[in-house]
């Protein structure tokens, strides 16, 4: 009787549940395309014809493809000197901020180290408070860090939201009897941190690595205040020039004369705004790159993060 | 012969039970054990020192005439002088308005978002699938400042945007809608929850996943379907997790960022796009007005610490739930 009452039961609940999930998938479905489609649209157009794009007729597919748009911002030389100096400051930024999170994060995640709290409540009252935008300012202009990469290095030496994050992993996952016993052989703590814990760390270190490196990699703000010189721009600071200010590019030659080097300038007057597309794309490509591979540590780092929290 | 069971004491050689070696004092010896910690500590400690509790110290030019010749203490004080300018302003309470609103529709647009995408990808079945969509909705979310508002400008074109074509399409008339002060807000607040709802879906997951199946496997059995079990169990469970997260958002609501904004203003839609942040980097970078801009940023602080109690209080008065 029992499994006739239960069998009953399951079959109610499945019709309403199936045409719930199917309803459920379908939803997903359309918020995936939203969520996508600005960025399928963008490589589209990359990869299509100009002509056809100004006249409105590229939505699905790629028509008239051409790779001439990526051709002509390939050879626009500010997008290379950015990506240079984006990767060379993502890279030392990146090492630089991890050697000083680490340790400190491994540090305050110690048990019975006196005037821990103290010390956490410092670095934690400036999540909330700060002095501003224009004392920052003024302090990077007395270190004469201005108009150098440093500024964007030097001062992102810590993250105390990446610290914390770190300091949970070292408190859950290091026990204390591997302190005692690298005590009882004799290590002295900095050894312990070197031979011991370091190693252990990979799974934290890879985590906050990888924010760190997106943090840097995507940041423009710090370069638009404090660098002026071109040759110093970041990869988002160049951009920013091309995509929002709609800086001329070179290649584009406004003195031109003849009638076909009026059609060409035609030509590269609508390659404009497709290269611009193009040029997203390659901005982007990095990231897109490396994401499938990532994004599994970044979502371990926000739910250490919440637990946290 | 007593063998003292003091920890104050260093236990000593003393066989013959002499007087113990001098005492070493406890935090001596306390430091020369753990000194190294706290040297693994000290340059996080230096700084933070440097680069965020010194330019609280430089804050106070906001209360001067801060020339950068004359250092912070050789500026001359002149008190509330800042403050007064900035409040009295022509155009406070229209930067006051536009921040306030900004913030607020995001807030209405973008925060119950997450919400439901969380419950609704906590309802898929296929673990598979649910893992491919999670990974593709966090996408937007690590695309460049830049990169989104440069792809929202290319498509806002009047004559190639796509917004534009799909609009002549469909018989519409064609708009510069970057232009317009009108269409500034919802750009702005559509994009946000675009780049933003998958990523902060996590933590919502997050907390899903830890209602108890129990109670679950129980409502089951008396007989609730889905959408009963997400409002009866699910949501409940969560709500603690939903309130802080309100708090907080509450909290900085009069601190919009000027990253997102600076990069979609223009001279013809400011009337709705300067917030006080844009305008303190316009007014203090650009135009280094240090003093002035510092005493904005100080005041834009002072308010968003009283919304932050005022919120947190009020919830802790109507539920169990408060920040602290």
């Amino acid at each position: 009787m029992e499994h006739a009452i239960n069998a009953h039961a399951k079959v109610r609940e499945s019709r309403f549940d199936r045409v719930f999930d199917a309803v459920n998938a379908v939803i997903m479905a359309l918020i995936v395309i939203i969520m996508l489609y600005p960025l399928y649209y963008t490589v589209i157009v990359s990869f299509s014809d100009p002509y056809l794009m100004l006249r409105g007729e590229i939505f699905l597919y790629i028509k008239g493809f051409t790779l001439d748009s990526y051709e002509y911002m390939v050879r626009e030389k500010s997008i290379w000197t950015g990506y240079y100096n984006s990767i060379l400051n993502t890279a030392i930024g990146t090492v630089y901020a991890l050697a000083v999170t680490i340790p400190c994060a491994y540090a305050m995640s110690r048990k019975g180290i006196k005037g821990k709290g103290a010390i956490m409540g410092y670095f934690v009252f400036t999540m909330y408070f700060g002095g501003g935008l224009i004392p920052s300012y003024i302090l990077i202009r007395q270190l004469h860090l201005l108009n150098t990469r440093w500024a964007l290095i030097i001062p992102a030496a810590m993250s105390v939201y990446n610290m914390i994050i770190a300091r949970t992993f070292y408190q859950s996952n290091i026990p204390d009897e591997l302190y005692e016993a690298a005590k009882i052989d004799g290590a002295s703590e900095f050894r312990i941190f070197f031979s011991v814990v370091l190693p252990l760390s990979g799974a934290i270190i890879a985590v906050i690595a990888l924010y760190l490196a997106v943090g840097h990699w995507n940041s423009y703000f710090n370069a638009l205040i404090y660098i002026d010189d071109r040759k110093l721009y970041p990869l988002q600071m160049v951009l920013r020039a091309i995509l929002v200010q709609s800086q001329q590019l070179q290649n584009i030659d406004p003195n031109s004369v003849t009638p076909d080097e009026l059609v060409e300038m035609m030509r590269k007057q609508m390659l404009a705004t497709t290269m611009k597309y193009a040029l997203i794309i390659i901005a982007s490509l990095p990231m897109l790159m490396i994401y499938p591979f990532v994004q599994k540590h970044f979502v371990k780092g926000v739910m250490i993060g919440a637990l946290k929290g | 012969m007593t063998m003292k069971k003091d920890k104050q004491t260093n236990i000593s050689a003393g066989a013959d039970g002499s007087a113990a070696a001098p005492r070493r004092h406890p935090f001596i010896k306390y430091i020369s054990n753990y000194y190294q910690i706290y040297l693994l500590m000290l340059p996080a400690v230096i700084f933070i020192f440097i680069f965020c509790y010194y330019p609280m110290y430089g804050a106070q030019i906001a209360f001067r005439d801060y020339k950068f010749k004359l250092g912070i203490w050789g500026s001359e004080w002149v008190g509330l002088k800042h403050f007064i300018r900035f409040v009295t302003g022509a155009n406070f309470w229209q930067l006051f308005r536009n921040t306030l609103l900004l913030s607020l529709y995001s807030l209405v647009a973008g925060f119950p978002v997450p919400i439901i995408l969380a419950f609704l990808l906590n309802e898929m079945r296929s673990q598979a699938f649910k893992r491919t969509v999670q990974m593709l909705t966090y996408i937007p979310h690590f695309m460049s400042t830049v990169s989104v508002c440069g792809l929202i400008l290319l498509f806002l074109k009047r004559d190639t945007g796509i917004i534009n074509q799909v609009i002549t399409l469909l018989g519409g008339e064609a708009k510069d809608f970057i232009s317009d002060p009108k269409a500034f807000r919802t750009i702005y607040v559509l994009s946000g929850v675009w780049q933003g709802a998958g990523w902060g879906s996590i933590i919502y997951l997050a907390a899903l996943s830890g209602v108890d199946s129990q109670i679950i496997e129980a409502a089951r059995i008396d007989g609730a379907n889905r959408i009963q079990k997400i409002l009866y169990i699910d949501f409940p469970s969560i709500l603690p997790t939903i309130i802080i997260l309100l708090i907080l958002n509450c909290g900085s609501i009069l601190s919009v960022g000027s990253d997102k904004v600076l990069l979609l203003q223009n001279p013809l839609n400011m009337d709705t796009s300067d917030v006080i942040s844009t305008y303190v980097y316009r007014i203090g970078i650009l135009d280094a007005q240090y003093s002035f801009t510092t005493a904005i940023g100080l005041f834009n602080s002072i308010i968003n610490v009283i919304m932050l109690t005022i919120v947190n209080t009020v919830a802790g008065k109507l539920g169990d739930t408060s920040l602290w």
